[in-house]
Formats: C-alpha cells, sequence, structure tokens
C-alpha cells in the first residue's frame, strides 16, 4: 500500500474527471488530478473517468503512464474504472485491435449497448447496498469476466450482464455512478482504497 | 424500468467529451486519423467550412451515405451537421444513428426566425453561441451542449476568445447580482427566467462549454481552456494544414496539458504549414457565419 495522506487521484487526461472529483469533496474525500507519471507519488488508488478510451490510450502512451500505472496497482494502489476507465483496466478490448491496462481480468466489448440514442438509465441491485443504485449507461461497455479470472466477483448485473465487477481492490462498472447524486460506490472505493469515509 | 433520452442521459453524454477534441472530417479515412490522434469525436461534413466559405452555394447537411461510411469506420461518437432550423435533416440524422447533431451557423439557414425544438429528439444536439442570452436560448430549447460560434473557416481564433468572453463574463456578472435584478436581467439577455437563475446559483451554464472556430494551432487550444471552456472543436485547422495527423496529436495533448507551458512547447514544435488565415477586420458582414442564428 502505497504511504500517503490518504489521497485519491482522478486520472484527467480526459473525460468527466471534475464529476469523480466533486463527488469525492462531497464525502469528503481529498483528491488529485493524475496527468503524468509524477502525479501518482503518495495516492492510495484512482479512478479511471468515464471518457473515451481511446483518446485515454493515446495520451497515456504519448506521455508514458501505462508503465507507472501498472506499477501503482501492484504497489497496492485501488483502481476504479467507470466506462471508458474500465475499457482501460480490462484485459482485452474485444472486436478490435484496441490496446488496455491489462490490469483486471476481465474484457471488454465497447458501444455494446449501441449508440447515443440507445444510452438509458435504470436501477440497479448492488451486492452490499441496501436501495437500488442508479444505473447511468452512455454508449457503455460490456464487461465479460475471463475464464480463469481470479477473485473475482461481480456485484451487479443487468438481464444477465455484468454490470459492476470487483477484482482484490480493484472494480470496474459499465456505469457512470459520477453521473448519479448517489455517493455510495464512492465511498465503497474510497474503503477499498482504505480511507476512512 | 429503462429510460432513454433523459436531460441526464443527453447532458451526461456531452460531459463525456471534456477535455477533448472534435474534430471536422469529410471522409472515413480522416474519421481514422482523427480517431488514431486521439479526437474524442468526430464531426462528419461534406465540406469544412474553409471550403464552404471559398466554393459558396448553400450549404446543407452532409449525403447520408457519407456519413453512414464515417459511422461504420470509427468507434467514437460521430456528430453531424444540420441547418438551422431544419427539423427534416435533424430527424435523417437521428435515423442514421449519429450521436450527436450540431444545429450549425456553419451551414446556411432553413429558418431566419426559429431553431429547431430539440426536446422533441432522442438525439442529444450542441448549438453555437455568442453570448449568453443565446447559449441560454438554445439550451432552453435542449441544447445538451454549447460551442463558441467564433468564426469558422478563418483560422483566426480572436471572435471564438470574444464570443468566450461574453458568455464567461455575463455569466460572472449574474452571479453577483442580487436575486430582484435576476428578471431583468432576463429580460435584457432575452434568456429564460429559471435558466438565468440558475446560472446566478451555480456560476456557469447547465451544459458543457466548448470552444469552436477558427481553432488552428495547439496554442489557440491551450487559450481556450485557459480562458475556461470544457474541449475544444477544430474543423479546417487539421485538414487544412500541412501536417494534419501530426496536428491532430499536438492539439490533443494541448487540451490536456493546457496548464503545462513545457508540454505545449513540445507539442507545437514542427507541425509544418498551418492553414492559411483570414483576417477577420476585412470579411464582409455578408460572410460572417457568426451573426445566423436568432
Amino acid at each position: 500500500m502505497p504511504s500517503g495522506a490518504g489521497e485519491l487521484g482522478v486520472l484527467a487526461l480526459q473525460g468527466d474527471f471534475r464529476e469523480h472529483r466533486a463527488a469525492l469533496e462531497r464525502l469528503g474525500v481529498p483528491s488529485r488530478e493524475v496527468r503524468l507519471p509524477a502525479d501518482l507519488q503518495g495516492l492510495r488508488g484512482l479512478i479511471l473517468p468515464g471518457g473515451e478510451s481511446t483518446t485515454m490510450v493515446r495520451l497515456m502512451e504519448d506521455f508514458g503512464l501505462a508503465d507507472p500505472l501498472r506499477a501503482f496497482a501492484e504497489s497496492g494502489g485501488a483502481l476504479w474504472g467507470t466506462c471508458a476507465g474500465a475499457i482501460l483496466l480490462a484485459k482485452s478490448v474485444e472486436g478490435r485491435e484496441q490496446r488496455s491496462l491489462g490490469l483486471m481480468g476481465i474484457a471488454a466489448v465497447r458501444n455494446a449497448y449501441g449508440r447515443q440514442i440507445d444510452s438509458f438509465e435504470t436501477p440497479l441491485q448492488v451486492t452490499g447496498l441496501a436501495d437500488p443504485f442508479p444505473g447511468i449507461f452512455i454508449r457503455s461497455p460490456k464487461l465479460r469476466p475471463l475464464p480463469g479470472a481470479q477473485k473475482l466477483e461481480v456485484l451487479a448485473w443487468l438481464e444477465r450482464e455484468p454490470v459492476l465487477i470487483q477484482q482484490g481492490n480493484r472494480l470496474a462498472s459499465s456505469f457512470h455512478p459520477e453521473l448519479s447524486a448517489d455517493l455510495r460506490l464512492h465511498r465503497y472505493f474510497a474503503s477499498l482504497a482504505g480511507l476512512p469515509v | 424500468m429503462s429510460e432513454t433520452a433523459t436531460l441526464r442521459i443527453k447532458t451526461g453524454f456531452a460531459e463525456m467529451f471534456k477535455g477533448g477534441v472534435i474534430m471536422d472530417v469529410v471522409t472515413p479515412e480522416q474519421a481514422r486519423i482523427a480517431e488514431a490522434a486521439g479526437a474524442a469525436g468526430v464531426m462528419a461534413l461534406e465540406r469544412v467550412p474553409a471550403d464552404i466559405r471559398k466554393q459558396g452555394g448553400v450549404a446543407r447537411m452532409s449525403d447520408p451515405k457519407m456519413v453512414k461510411g464515417i459511422i461504420a469506420a470509427v468507434s467514437i461518437p460521430v456528430m453531424a451537421k444540420a441547418r438551422i432550423g431544419h427539423t427534416a435533416e435533424a430527424q435523417i440524422l437521428q435515423a442514421l444513428g449519429v450521436d450527436f447533431v450540431d444545429e450549425s451557423e456553419v451551414l446556411t439557414p432553413a429558418d431566419d426566425n426559429f431553431h429547431i425544438d430539440k426536446h422533441a429528439f432522442q438525439v442529444p444536439f450542441v448549438c453555437g453561441a455568442r453570448n449568453l442570452g443565446e447559449a441560454l436560448r438554445r439550451i432552453g430549447e435542449g441544447a445538451s451542449m454549447i460551442r463558441t460560434k467564433g468564426e469558422a473557416g478563418t483560422g483566426n481564433v480572436v471572435e471564438a476568445v470574444r464570443h468566450a468572453r461574453a458568455v464567461l463574463g455575463e455569466i460572472r456578472k449574474l452571479q453577483a447580482m442580487p436575486k430582484e435584478e435576476l428578471m431583468s436581467a432576463a429580460r435584457d439577455l432575452a434568456a429564460p427566467y429559471d435558466l438565468v437563475c440558475w446560472v446566478h446559483q451555480y456560476g456557469r451554464l447547465p451544459v458543457v462549454n466548448f470552444a469552436a472556430g477558427g481553432v488552428a494551432t495547439p496554442a489557440d487550444a491551450a487559450l481556450m481552456m485557459q480562458l475556461g471552456l470544457d474541449g475544444v472543436f477544430v474543423g479546417s485547422g487539421i485538414f487544412k494544414s500541412g501536417n494534419p495527423e501530426k496536428r491532430a496529436r499536438a492539439i490533443v495533448k494541448a487540451v490536456t496539458h493546457y496548464q503545462d507551458p513545457q508540454v505545449l512547447a513540445e507539442v507545437s514544435e514542427d507541425l509544418g504549414e498551418p492553414m492559411v488565415g483570414i483576417n477577420i477586420d476585412t470579411l464582409p458582414d455578408e460572410e460572417r457565419l457568426a451573426v445566423r442564428g436568432w
């Protein structure tokens, strides 16, 4: 576990990183934007936000972030990818040649719910949460657990598709909790990162 | 219990473009170049604004075949332009599956009094604005994203700066006003009162606000981000330049690292010929696109 003052990072290459920071702020969790490898120093966990995964991959490679991110994960830093961020965490991206970090035992299928006019919101039953969570799906990927993936748990399903997956202290969601006013998943992630909330 | 095309789904989608660059493309090949360079989206159109300016004539929605070709070529979101007030063009674009419709002054307006009722659509809309009143009227009609108009196809960023400063300055003014002055402010802005109150309370537009119209270099893009906009549209600036691929990648990097002059210096180096610009002061009024919109 990296030491530090109990701060979380939000990858700020592109996308809705401000919404994640606003959610953390409402929880009283300090956060920092991460654009370059040095920004990872001392963080307990990192959120990879929604946005365009191809854009983020491009910028990650151009600024040498991929290996430092893997090292961050190996040293115990918690990770949570939402939508595009989940694609970045996946081991593979189905149906196309797209690089990813390969930090979770899942495959991502991009835009698997259709184009923007098919985007939708729907309440989700999440393991460990008493009431349904607002699921906001915007050009979302489907996430498929890979055979043989260790310690992988599906925390929420939507019509027999996993939409929230945990593996150790890593989380992937196909939907956007940061666009809702519901802070429960941000609180859960902060606890995975070992922060008191 | 599943709902589509809610306000949150439309405006939330617009949030996903933040910190990103949306690039004008006229062929599937250009769309692929834009995607590989890191574009957060592409705008499919038949002619870039610089050519519309040069060739004149009526500029319309693109051929559906071309739009479909671009949709098939890339995995990133595809936007396309409809003429101001042209409800049928927008319906066609929605039927084709475009992810966003730009009701755009760059095309020849189809209606010189009214804009499209954008609430009536499943697909979200982006509209241009020169000032806060115009931005709030478009949002009142259902726009999920606002962009400066700038002066498209000129490669000259001055109008985009002017529009950004106008919108952001008027927002600051509203914020500082006591509540009892807001109704008169709404009257003067010709903007819906409830939206004026919203801006007063939160100090920003209720939707994302992008730069467009004249951005030609990484430094231009960084300038617009520093002014406080959420992301950048680049039209003629990329594919009318000497090395589109390199310039596209440089602008993408500049939008992410807009606060880091070291990175901006590196990415601005050796980009080849920029598009030839137009001095807007010498542009006759009838050739100004930004005045279109009511």
